[in-house]
């Protein structure tokens, strides 16, 4: 029984997987052939997918975790925020070394993770009201520090931002001269996180107890689970790949600012939910956050490479492809329902 | 008789607006003490002023708000968060149309009630697509109005070409200003009409009971009879309405449609004004005057703020605090622990809980 029922769930599951990654596929395609000339069929340009979201990768991952145990959390934006300003203004202005910031960064994300996690799990408060607590606690500190962008100067900071790691192949350019391609440490380190959070989700026993939770909290507290521990749980991990991920952020834009990553807990809600991650919970895969995460990249280089649409274009395409998956997966929800 | 003094004191804490009140008139008492003259209200050149005139003049899109996201919170156990991008693309929709498409204007390019009924409707069938996510395709009300959340601003930009479109027209700036030898400003007026027309609406018709048994349970209501998909739908229509009335008054208070700022944040206060008016968020009994005073006490608090020299990024900070107070007071694990003190054993299910047991 519980083999057929399994099997029932992939099927939908995977179904979506195989849409995401078949409609990141054709974009791209698209783009390749729509703009040659932009750059589309240069191996960086697809690196570059990876270069400019690293950060969003690992925050998107953590935010599936949360989302498969049927909560949400639309603080990471702010909180990424916050981070990247502590980070920059302790190394600005205080002086500290690069490898405190990293401290500094993880804390925060820990302190928002465990707070969160403790109104979520054992205060029974809606996650959603929690973390819009929190997104404005996080807006708000942010600007606390300092309403001015401070730029990161610190050397050893910049040494991390700005060390390429060459890659065996590349494009040729104009004059004939090979270019080999390249990424940055930051993306090393997402594509980990995203590794670790497989398997996390798949073999270990946390993994489980976050899917059943997720799955049925009813059913999940009879069969003897603490819920509450492992809601807990998920929030603090999300909370510590929060930090992390904001961290990988100032890397990326090597500043700090009150309206940074300002939309950026839609598009992590977005990546997980075009990545097939259920917002009822119980269903989700880091690796469709990953194309989730690809696929928001690649509309917006497109709509940056087609030059005449404005860039609110982005937001308003992502807003729609999230529109056209919730619903399909409220369709695919239901039909795997009625044939249970 | 000592326990009929103790019966009569325990009627009143027990009164739904106790605590509501109770708040209002810690931030009220605070201000009074920070600010002597803060009930002083004078009149100059036929207008009045005061703290208190300004916080019921700067609270008017607040209560509108507040009216509709307490049916909707009601109804469905869930927030509309798209409600300040609502008013933009209301705000952006009346001026666009209002300046026949020019950037700037000093008459009327269409007139004016063919200006207002497009903004309105553009705001119900905003309401219209958030009720139809969350009552038909049973998604979780704060995930289906996050689309509008993020796509609402850039849909505003898209009705306004990206520009801030101005309407400097004298009888376009008296919704958000002052009526001819009128001392109030007329910003109050849509208030307490809104709040009244809603009252008499909930007061003869079956709509409250409606409202509040699909917020109970949803299922039972629909296995007695009630069409709870049509409910909720109705209640994120109205809400999506009076954002839109909410949106017209904003962008006449600056005469003009500025996608970017009008309402931004204002989503926070609203369901802070329902959470502080004593409804529950999970659905269920409400109460229209609980909201009402809770938008009060907030845009009382922000003056407040102000007043003290706060700036207007940090706001966030303290408002963020008073919530997560005001949402572990209301949870039932916290006043259970409170009430008890004993280790919690199999906790009871919160009405969300219950619902969401009984779909499944």
């Amino acid at each position: 029984m519980k083999s057929l029922n399994d099997k029932k769930h992939m099927s939908g599951t995977t179904f979506l997987l195989i849409i995401t990654i078949g409609l990141f596929v054709i974009m791209y395609a698209a783009g390749m052939i729509a703009f040659a000339e932009g750059g589309f069929a240069k191996p960086q340009m697809f690196l570059n997918l990876f270069i400019s979201n690293a950060g969003l990768i690992v925050i998107a991952c953590g935010l599936t975790l949360v989302m498969i145990t049927g909560g949400i959390d639309i603080s990471v934006g702010s909180v990424t925020a916050l981070v990247c300003m502590a980070v920059a203004y302790q190394m600005e202005v205080k002086h500290m070394s690069a490898y405190g910031a990293i401290f500094i960064a993880l804390g925060i994300g820990l302190l928002f993770g465990i707070v969160q996690g403790f109104l979520v799990a054992y205060l029974d408060i809606q996650p959603f009201i929690v973390t819009l607590a929190g997104l404005f606690l996080g807006r708000g500190l942010t600007s606390l520090i300092s309403t001015e962008m401070i730029s990161i100067k610190n050397e050893v900071f910049l040494s991390w931002a700005k060390y390429k790691i060459f890659l065996p192949f590349g494009s040729v350019n104009k004059k004939g001269i090979f270019q080999p391609a390249y990424i940055y440490p930051t993306v090393i380190i997402a594509l980990l996180v995203v590794v670790m959070m497989v398997i996390i989700l798949r073999y270990t026993k946390f993994g489980r107890r976050v899917y059943a939770v997720g799955g049925n909290q009813q059913s999940a507290m009879m069969m003897g689970l603490n819920v509450r521990r492992t809601k807990m749980q998920a929030y603090v991990l999300n909370g510590f790949l929060v930090g992390l991920g904001g961290f990988l952020f100032g890397l990326n834009s090597c500043a700090g600012f009150v309206e940074q990553a300002k939309w950026l807990e839609m598009d992590a809600i977005s990546s997980a939910v075009i990545g097939g991650t259920l917002l009822t919970g119980g269903v989700g895969n880091p690796i469709g956050t990953l194309f989730g995460v690809l696929i928001k990249g690649t509309i917006s280089s497109l709509i940056t490479t087609q030059g005449t649409l404005s860039s609110w274009w982005v937001r308003i395409a992502l807003s729609a492809l999230l529109c056209f998956f919730i619903v399909l997966q409220s369709i695919i929800v239901s039909r795997n329902r009625k044939t249970r | 008789m000592a326990d009929n003094g103790k019966l009569h004191l325990k009627k009143i804490t027990e009164h739904h607006l106790f605590l509501p009140l109770v708040c209002l008139a810690v931030v009220l008492l605070a201000n009074v003490i920070k600010t002597p003259n803060f009930f002083q209200v004078s009149i100059n050149n036929g207008i009045l002023y005061g703290y208190v005139v300004d916080v019921i003049n700067r609270s008017s899109e607040l209560v509108i708000l507040a009216v509709g996201m307490t049916l909707v919170t009601a109804a469905s156990g869930g927030q509309d968060i798209s409600v300040g991008s609502v008013m933009a693309v209301a705000g952006a929709v009346c001026c666009q149309v209002l300046s026949g498409g020019q950037v700037s204007v000093n008459s009327f390019q269409n007139p004016f009630p063919l200006a207002v009924l497009a903004a309105l409707a553009a705001a119900a069938l905003c309401g219209a697509f958030n009720g139809l996510l969350v009552s038909k395709i049973n998604i979780p009300p704060m995930v289906a109005t996050l689309i509008l959340y993020t796509a609402g601003r850039g849909i505003a930009q898209l009705v306004t070409n990206g520009q801030i479109t101005y309407v400097r027209v004298e009888a376009y700036k008296l919704a958000g200003g002052y009526l001819p030898g009128c001392p109030v400003p007329t910003p109050v007026f849509f208030a307490v009409g809104i709040v009244v027309l809603v009252s008499i609406i909930m007061k003869t018709t079956t709509l409250r009971l409606y409202i509040e048994s699909v917020g109970i349970n949803g299922s039972a209501s629909r296995l007695v009879g009630l069409n709870s998909t049509r409910i909720k739908f109705i209640s994120y229509v109205i809400c999506g309405l009076l954002a839109g009335v909410a949106g017209i008054v904003a962008s006449s208070r600056i005469y003009s449609a500025d996608a970017n700022n009008i309402g931004i944040y204002l989503e926070m206060d609203a369901i802070l004004a329902v959470a502080l008016g004593g409804n529950l968020l999970g659905g269920g009994k409400f109460s229209l005057a609980g909201s009402v005073i809770g938008a009060f006490t907030i845009q009382a608090l922000t003056t407040t703020l102000y007043a003290m020299n706060v700036a207007a990024d940090q706001l966030p900070v303290y408002k963020a605090i008073v919530v997560i107070i005001i949402v572990t007071l209301q949870s039932s694990v916290f006043r259970r622990f409170i009430t008890s003190k004993l280790p919690a054993g199999r906790k009871p299910l919160t009405p969300v809980e219950q619902e969401v047991e009984v779909q499944s």
